[in-house]
């Protein structure tokens, strides 16, 4: 059949064809292609806005290299890494050594988190000011009223009402909840021997909802409710939290992005050993104390991928590191995350310079 | 002898045999889609029961009975997540059947026809809201009005029990019950109706003509008759309460817990593992949760099977009926 053009159908499809294919020819003509380098990691959700940022800007400084990352959970992350799908891995709680069953990994602490304790009384005026014995006390049920003399003695200028706190915390497994049960822990010997530490804990009283978004929805609803969360969407959402007391200096301090990162500045001997280390209730005078890092994982021997790995890529994998410790810092604020201090960029260096291919370093400048 | 014989005669041509191995192609093609349904849920019984060794090995019977639940110390029990499940379902069961078999007997015994088909499709239009937007629906409209009318009427007129006492925070098993009610209601309400309107009016015009009234003609002749099919749909209804996630995660406060007051927090199987899975990382931990989805299987696949069996045999006794 003719159409009206005259071209056959035949004729209009090889047409097509024959311009489809000068595109590509061309595309590539224009572009000679370094063979370009995909990247996968995947991991903690925490990051995952900071990481696809700088995956998107890296891609712009580096077109032939591509960055993948999958926001799965720490523990997929884990997972996936120990079974050599992914090149890096993301997550919020370090891996203890001995469940490193597959291979040394080296933690990279790539950027910080802090976790604030929200709170809604109807008609305070002025910011609700804590201590980590009283935030344990509450969550443990010791503590029910917001007239208890500990909270009133830590508010001399608040009139706090009497009425019962409802207490809200996080129900998914999520590193939110493991720098917070972290703080108690470290803070309060009751709650490390009752509760310990983890991103999901037996709570002894209280209320789980899921996410960040689910622990917010429930505060701002509840009168007379406290929760925690995330720094960046209380402060996004404007939710009042409260200043906690530094043990150190006695002082309370607001969390803020610089706050957060002083709480790093407290721990850099333990860091230079082990950068595994708690950061939560941090000598420095001027540290929030409910602050940790999140890391990237490593294999300390990239070696291990088999055919699907080379020194290439393995190259590339910690160039890309190495930019996001250095450069991309600067990305932090905007999205509400800490900057790493300087001092901490300087072990990150150290680290990476510990990884090798077949036993050589790989990072040699 | 089947018409198509004359195909398998000593003369039949290339063509023919062409066509005919075409359809028995097809045919084993379809059969091979069917099956994989069947190996599919087999494959998911056998990954969930290899996943969950560990666990079934360390905790055993056990498991079933213990009340704690407690990742920190590698603690793992699944009764207050069976308890949550079952108890929540049970409540929406005891909301939805009256309200469900209201409207099936509306729709299929006393509405104007003309409603019948616009009504019957809203009810439907129902199943097809997505369970997260239940739950969003919930939690800042539900839960609020729970909060501060329906708790403290209920703890005024029967506080003396200890079904309605304790704090009333809005979350909690109740209303994790209430949500599940309105997502079952067009399961049981849709089928049921199927049911009822699957009743020959043989029945009717009997029930009639001995001069029963209305509503005695929908009880002795509609409901007697129906009430396999309708037992059939109701646990459908309840199959989907067991196994349903989203909505009542955002409601029922997720805490592993029993307790007898339903303002009580409370935390379903699917709920956990929705919740705890993704950030689990101990084997042990996770096996405990793949346990659970394991028993959740369990217990689903029989209410299924069951629900099926019952509404199969009522539809074969109607077709019975009929001829």
């Amino acid at each position: 059949m003719k159409s009206k053009s005259g071209i056959s159908k035949t004729g209009a499809i090889a047409l097509i064809i024959i311009i489809a294919v000068a595109i590509v020819a061309a595309y590539y003509a224009l572009n000679p292609q370094t063979q370009t380098i995909t990247l996968n990691g995947a991991g903690a959700t925490f990051p995952e806005p900071l990481i696809k940022k700088w995956a998107s800007e890296y891609n712009k400084l580096n077109p032939s290299v591509v960055i993948n990352y999958q926001g799965v959970g720490s523990g997929g992350g884990i997972q996936q890494i120990k079974e050599k799908i992914v090149d890096f891995a993301g997550t919020d709680a370090p891996v203890k050594d001995e469940e490193m069953t597959t291979g040394e990994l080296v933690h990279i602490p790539e950027t910080m988190g802090a976790v604030v304790v929200a709170y809604n009384i109807p008609g305070l005026t002025g910011t609700l000011k804590l201590d980590g014995d009283t935030i344990a006390k509450i969550y443990l049920g010791n503590i029910t009223k917001w007239n208890d003399p500990k909270i009133t003695a830590l508010n001399p200028e608040l009139s706090l009402p009497d009425e019962d706190i409802f207490v809200t915390h996080r129900s998914d497994g999520s590193g939110t909840t493991y720098i917070f049960t972290d703080y108690l822990s470290t803070v309060s010997e009751e709650w490390a021997n009752e509760v310990g530490k983890g991103k999901s804990v037996d709570w002894p009283v209280g209320v789980g909802a899921q996410g960040n978004p689910g622990v917010a929805g429930l505060v701002q609803q509840n009168p007379y409710s406290i929760g925690y969360m995330e720094i960046a969407y209380a402060y996004l959402n404007n939710i009042p939290y409260a200043w906690i007391k530094n043990e150190f200096s006695e002082e309370f301090i607001e969390p803020t992005l610089e706050s957060v990162s002083k709480a790093a500045e407290g721990f850099l001997e333990d860091m230079e050993e082990d950068v595994r280390v708690s950061i939560v209730n941090s000598p420095d005078p001027e540290a929030y104390p409910i602050a940790s890092f999140t890391y990237i994982l490593l294999y300390k021997e990239q070696n291990v991928y088999g055919a699907s790995g080379s020194l290439e890529k393995s190259k590339a994998t910690l160039n890309f590191i190495w930019w996001a410790v250095h450069e991309g810092q600067d990305y932090s604020e905007a999205l509400q995350y800490a900057k790493l201090p300087q001092e901490v960029v300087a072990i990150c260096e150290e680290l990476l310079r510990s990884i090798t291919y077949n036993g050589q370093p790989i990072i040699t400048s | 002898m089947p018409p198509s014989s004359f195909l398998f005669g000593k003369k039949r041509s290339k063509r023919i045999r062409k066509f005919l191995a075409g359809d028995s192609i097809f045919k084993n093609l379809t059969l091979i889609f069917a099956l994989s349904v069947l190996a599919l849920a087999l494959l998911i019984f056998y990954e969930l029961y290899s996943r969950s060794q560990l666990s079934i090995n360390e905790f055993g019977l056990g498991f079933l009975t213990e009340i704690k639940w407690d990742p920190v110390h590698q603690i793992f029990g699944a009764l207050p997540f069976i308890f949550g499940t079952v108890t929540s379902s049970i409540i929406a069961l005891i909301i939805a059947v009256p309200i469900s078999l209201g409207i099936a007997i509306y729709l299929s015994e006393l509405s104007p026809r003309r409603l019948r088909s616009p009504l019957s499709f809203m009810v439907e239009l129902l199943a097809a809201v997505p369970s997260v937007v239940y739950g969003l629906w919930g939690l800042y409209v539900m839960v609020p009005w729970i909060r501060d009318s329906l708790e403290p009427f209920l703890e005024s007129i029967l506080g003396f029990l200890p079904f309605f006492q304790g704090p009333k925070f809005g979350i909690g098993m109740l209303a994790g019950g209430i949500i599940l009610a309105i997502m079952i209601i067009p399961t049981i309400s849709a089928v049921s109706r199927e049911v009822m309107l699957a009743v020959p009016d043989t029945q009717r015009e009997a029930a009639f003509a001995l001069g029963a009234t209305r509503w005695e003609v929908i009880k002795i002749a509609v409901l007697k008759y129906a009430k396999t099919g309708i037992f059939g749909a109701i646990l459908l209804g309840l199959g989907r309460a067991l196994g349903e996630t989203m909505a009542v995660i955002m409601v029922i406060g997720n805490r592993p817990q029993i307790s007898l007051s339903l303002f009580e927090p409370a935390y379903t199987m699917s709920g956990v593992i929705a919740s705890e899975y993704i950030e689990a990382t101990q084997e042990l931990y996770l096996s405990a949760l793949i346990e659970i989805g394991l028993l959740l299987f369990i217990i689903t696949l029989m209410m299924n099977i069951f629900a099926r069996l019952l509404v199969w045999r009522m539809m074969r006794m109607f077709r019975g009926a009929k001829e």
